[in-house]
């Protein structure tokens, strides 16, 4: 027996000694890999052969990084549609230092030795990425006062960043079908930039994609092919990848606007996901709860490295405070509206009353809840699956009566 | 008898006078024509007997209104469109725009049905400002995308209760010039 074995093992030590030979290869290939010098900006960094401009430019960071509305780290073969990151390439490389004769996008082009990259230093860009600006809101409803992305939308970030809140275009604008994705979330086709985003996550994340983009130019369209829901557990995350409010979470619809609710970070013991979400709460109620984002405002790595994609149970099931961990509130840009009432390190100012007043309560206080139809506690909004109508309002004030 | 001014404590710095336009006060003992007052009683009621012949200044609140400055922050509104359909579309940005933080809201869905009632897809359920914390700065007026909301022209009533200073929208919103035309024009009347 032994005697058939041996050629065997021998042949098998030595395909593991050849792996590990080429193991180390690659290893030393690596680290002897080229080191890029690119120049955005007058801001030289080296980086490696194969790093796309953008990406350069987020190593930089600030101001620097150009924006981008469809470009995402965490999605295999994002970018290339939007245009918002273009670039002017004054010097090509060390080898061949012409100029580049138009604008590139920046998430799509790799960076050479000796490249020049202008971003916000040249006019030009800034002038194509409003001319962009004005083209992506073109067909837009700019519903932003009815829109829950308000507040959080990249779009609006960008329109305002550029002076193009407005609109120039005097004809119907596109109108779409309306679509249902389900109970978890809603589609807002009119918003949507078509930036390929969600289906990218549709088809990395889950393995069913069930969700494309239909029919050409104008029409295109993200739908679900026939009515089907999309029922994966990490589906979800369409939500925090879409930059628009095109996908927005159906279970906090309405309820409250962004600004007004305290993001907290958060994490609990999830069997399907990390667990580690960011809430958005308002006193004790988790009106939303999200994936934590990163300066890029995409969807952050956990403490373990892996993108931190959550899953539906974690997203759209878990409203009650108990089920949480808290960690503390979220740190939060100040420039962002959402930094408004986010108070860190608050301390709740003493009662003075009963202390001046040797005790007694004073008579004439108005306890602001009692006269108050607002925030009424019969009615948890946070709890309701979906927007609030007029049923949910008037059918409490007949219990209330 | 001697004059204030001649006896300021020294070292007392603070007591000196800012201008040289203050007066020494003189205390002589009063005359006897001087003591009974009747010359300075008479003086009084020759100016007050003048004033029946000049023009009153007094307005009959509320027969009489002053004339409003026409950027005059009163009342809050809260309007309708044309079709009487209700502009606020509960977007909050009154409510951050506000100083004293006197606005709450909650936003509902408008359901199918409910489009003549409602101009957007989400409309304020309930709206709310607290006046007894409004500084009627106007901010929220200036805020409003959808030219919802309006400060007007007259004044908040007063009242004994703390209670009826929380404005809901059955105080704010206007008539619907659609179904109630009447009571729409008579508040239109009122304002202007
Ligand atoms: S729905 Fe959102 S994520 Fe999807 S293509 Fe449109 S804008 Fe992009
Ligand atoms: S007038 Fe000023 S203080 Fe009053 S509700 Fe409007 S924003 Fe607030
Ligand atoms: S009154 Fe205007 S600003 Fe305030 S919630 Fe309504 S629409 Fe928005
Ligand atoms: S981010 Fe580069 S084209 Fe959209």
């Amino acid at each position: 027996m032994a005697f058939i074995e041996l050629p065997i093992i021998y042949k098998s030590l030595k395909c593991v000694a050849f792996s590990l030979r080429t193991l180390r290869e690659k290893i030393k290939k690596v680290s002897e890999q080229q080191l890029f010098k690119v120049t955005i900006d007058n801001i030289t960094i080296e980086v490696p052969a194969g790093t796309t401009i953008l990406n350069a430019a987020r190593q930089i960071g600030g101001e620097v990084a150009p924006p981008a509305m469809c470009y995402y780290s965490k999605l295999q073969g994002s970018g290339g549609k939007c245009r918002t990151c273009l670039v002017e390439v004054s010097r090509g490389s060390e080898k061949d230092p012409r100029p580049m004769p138009k604008l590139v996008a920046s998430c799509r082009t790799t960076v050479m030795d000796g490249m020049e990259v202008k971003n916000i230093t040249s006019p030009k860009v800034i002038d194509a990425r409003a001319g962009i600006v004005e083209f992506l809101l073109l067909n837009h409803p700019l519903d932003c006062p009815i829109c829950d992305q308000a507040g959080e939308c990249h779009l609006q970030d960008l329109s305002y960043e550029h002076g193009k809140e407005g609109t120039r275009y005097e004809f119907q604008k596109r109108v779409f079908k309306k679509h249902d994705l389900g109970p978890y979330i809603q589609l807002h086709m009119t918003r949507c930039i078509l930036c390929y985003r969600c289906v990218f996550t549709a088809d990395q994340l889950t393995d069913k994609r069930e969700h494309g983009v239909l029919d050409r130019g104008d029409h295109s369209e993200i739908a679900t092919f026939i009515e089907k829901n999309l029922d994966h557990d990490f589906i979800g995350n369409v939500i925090d990848v879409c930059p628009v409010g095109a996908l927005t979470d159906k279970t906090f619809r309405f309820k409250n606007r962004v600004w007004f609710t305290k993001p907290v970070d958060a994490h609990r013991d999830c069997p399907t996901c990390s667990g580690q979400v960011q809430l958005w709460m308002r006193g004790d109620e988790v009106f939303r709860v999200t994936a934590r984002k990163d300066e890029w405002g995409e969807v952050k790595d956990t403490t373990d490295g892996k993108p931190g994609w959550i899953c539906n149970t974690c997203r759209f099931e878990k409203k009650h405070i108990n089920d949480w961990v808290i960690e503390g509130p979220s740190k939060v840009n100040r420039h962002s509206v959402i930094a408004q009432g986010h108070y860190i390190g608050l301390q709740k100012p003493e009662e003075i009353m009963p202390k001046v007043m040797h005790g007694r309560a004073p008579k004439l206080l108005m306890d602001i809840h009692s006269v108050s139809e607002v925030n009424r506690t019969n009615i948890e909004l946070s709890l309701i699956d979906g927007p609030a109508t007029s049923k949910t309002f008037n059918h409490s004030e007949k219990t209330n009566a | 008898m001697q004059t204030l001014k001649s006896s300021p404590p020294s070292g007392d710095r603070g007591m000196q006078a800012l201008t040289n336009r203050s007066k020494i006060l003189e205390r002589k003992p009063m005359t006897f024509l001087e003591s009974i007052y009747l010359w300075n009683i008479l003086k009084g009621m020759m100016i007050t007997f003048s004033h029946i012949f000049k023009k009153q200044p007094t307005i009959h609140y509320p027969e009489q209104t002053r004339p409003f400055s026409p950027v005059f922050r009163g009342l809050h509104v809260l309007n309708r469109d044309e079709e009487g359909r209700e502009r606020c579309t509960a977007c909050g940005l009154c409510a951050v725009a506000c100083p004293a933080e006197a606005i709450t809201m909650e936003a509902a869905e408008r359901l199918p049905g409910e489009e003549n009632l409602y101009r957007e897809e989400k409309y304020a359920a309930r709206y709310e400002i607290n006046m007894l914390r409004c500084i009627f700065c106007g901010l929220c007026e200036e805020a409003c995308p959808k030219d919802a909301i309006y400060l007007s022209e007259t004044f908040t009533p007063a009242s004994f209760t703390r209670e009826s200073f929380i404005y809901g929208k059955k105080d704010l919103l206007i008539p619907d010039p659609v179904t109630k035309p009447a009571e729409f024009a008579a508040a239109k009347g009122i304002k202007n």
